[in-house]
């Protein structure tokens, strides 16, 4: 066998049998679905309905019974910032962290804060109402500004590519603005968060990450719903 | 490596500073210690670690990290002997998910159970109790997470187990149980007996008063 068709032969091997389970448009399944474009890795999608779980999802995540997972060889990997790690180290190709460990650090650190403290934040401000949600703008964008300051100099997170952080981020690229639009309320403030609204704009367009792009109009609807649900709970104070 | 190039920020009551001597103690990384008070925070420590101003925080060759995990696999892979994750990437991506368990599931429960009183207890104490037992199955029957020796999911949760013993004296009910836990209950035991895991738990007596204290200043506060 000629050695470029040996590598095709073990790239199949190593793909045979890869199934993600997920959702069209939840922003912890589209990092996973962005990896695995950006690595041109192929793959079974198996399309989840959240309100009636399949025995299959359930049986390879009986502990979170989420999306995504992806299994490998019959052989489940959960939780998405896990799931990318192990994408990256099974698949050299378009590597999506740095090889410096301190870099790497950097990396999982902001790709940690952007789900522990930006995501949380930022949907705080969006489904409460009056003065909670001003105090919890407030707080969401003392985060971004942690955020925005990463972006010095750079076009993505990672430098010149795209890589983990932007991937972890990338919820906050396509959600931002259906979140305005169905709250009516600025959340964030154009004028503070530059580098941030340039790199949302660098990401959206980026080949590859636009193809997988959920679109708009179900976003509104799906978010839409969410916030009736949230506001017709809370009296606004 | 010299002494000078790596430093830890930590405090003496904290699990999260704990993990990070643990992996340093296994790989033999000399390193200076700096305790901070944290209610009296030092300019080193805010300029380190500004998002957070929390520690544990890593400082090497000037570079600071943060986050207790992050710092454990950055120690990692900059040094490579007395490995922390197994080399098979299927089994890191298992052990990066229990890590994640623990503090994601079992510290807040935890932490609950050590702090609410009736029904709320209640809850958290069997929510506890639930979360335990599925971190038992990460377990696989294995002596420690991390197969005949400790890894990095026997750093990240070996400290549930001094924290547990002594909360659960503290607040009267048994947190890990052996008879529902067994597995659990004698990894934690097998943990706690490692030489070099025992030599950098701080004095028991002190930390005991330490909580007994805190759970104190909780209640009172709770009930005002």
């Amino acid at each position: 066998m000629s050695s470029s068709a040996m590598v095709t032969a073990n790239q199949l091997i190593i793909m045979a049998e890869l199934k993600l389970f997920r959702t069209s448009s939840s922003p912890f399944v589209l990092r996973v679905v962005w990896a695995l474009d950006l690595k041109g890795i192929q793959y079974d999608n198996i399309f989840e309905d959240l309100s009636n779980k399949s025995s299959l999802l359930l049986q390879y995540n009986p502990i979170y019974k989420k999306v995504p997972v992806l299994v490998h060889n019959g052989k489940p990997l959960l939780e998405s910032l896990v799931i990318l790690e192990y994408i990256d180290e099974i698949w050299k190709q378009t590597p999506i962290l740095p090889e410096d460990p301190s870099e790497r650090a950097t990396a999982r650190f902001w790709a940690k804060f952007g789900d522990d403290k930006v995501l949380p934040s930022i949907w705080n401000a969006f489904i409460k109402q009056g003065k909670d949600q001003e105090e919890a703008i407030v707080t969401a964008q003392e985060n971004l500004g942690c955020v925005e300051r990463q972006l010095t100099g750079k076009k993505f997170f990672n430098g010149e590519t795209i890589g983990l952080v932007d991937l972890a981020f990338g919820w906050l690229a396509n959600l931002l603005s259906v979140f305005e639009e169905v709250c009516g309320v600025t959340l964030i403030d154009h004028e503070k968060f530059p580098l941030l609204l340039e790199w949302i704009q660098n990401f959206a367009d980026a080949p590859i990450i636009k193809e997988s792009w959920p679109p708009r109009d179900k976003l509104i609807t799906r978010y839409q719903a969410f916030h009736e649900v949230y506001t017709s709970k809370e009296a606004p104070k | 490596m010299a002494e000078d190039s790596v430093k830890l920020l930590g405090n003496w009551v904290s699990p999260y500073s704990l993990k990070v001597k643990w992996a340093l103690k296994l790989k033999g990384i000399q390193y200076q210690y700096v305790e901070e008070d944290l209610q009296n925070k030092s300019p080193m420590l805010l300029q380190y670690n500004p998002v957070y101003k929390k520690i544990p925080v890593l400082v090497h060759d000037d570079k600071p990290l943060a986050e207790s995990l992050i710092i454990l696999e950055y120690i990692d892979e900059v040094w490579k002997q007395n490995p922390l994750l197994p080399i098979d990437p299927y089994e890191r991506a298992k052990a990066r998910f229990w890590a994640k368990f623990v503090d994601d599931k079992c510290v807040p429960a935890l932490m609950a159970a050590f702090t609410k009183k009736g029904e709320e207890q209640e809850r958290a104490v069997k929510e506890a109790h639930e979360n335990l037992k599925i971190l038992e199955s990460g377990l696989e029957g294995k002596r420690f997470f991390g197969g005949e020796t400790i890894g990095f999911v026997d750093i990240a949760a070996g400290w549930i187990g001094c924290s547990v013993q002594m909360t659960g004296e503290i607040i009267g009910i048994n947190l890990i149980d052996a008879e529902t836990m067994p597995l659990l209950h004698s990894w934690f035991q097998d943990f706690l007996e490692i030489p070099l895991i025992k030599e950098c738990l701080p004095p028991q007596d002190k930390l005991l008063e330490y909580i007994k204290e805190l759970h104190t200043k909780i209640l009172t506060a709770a009930s005002t």
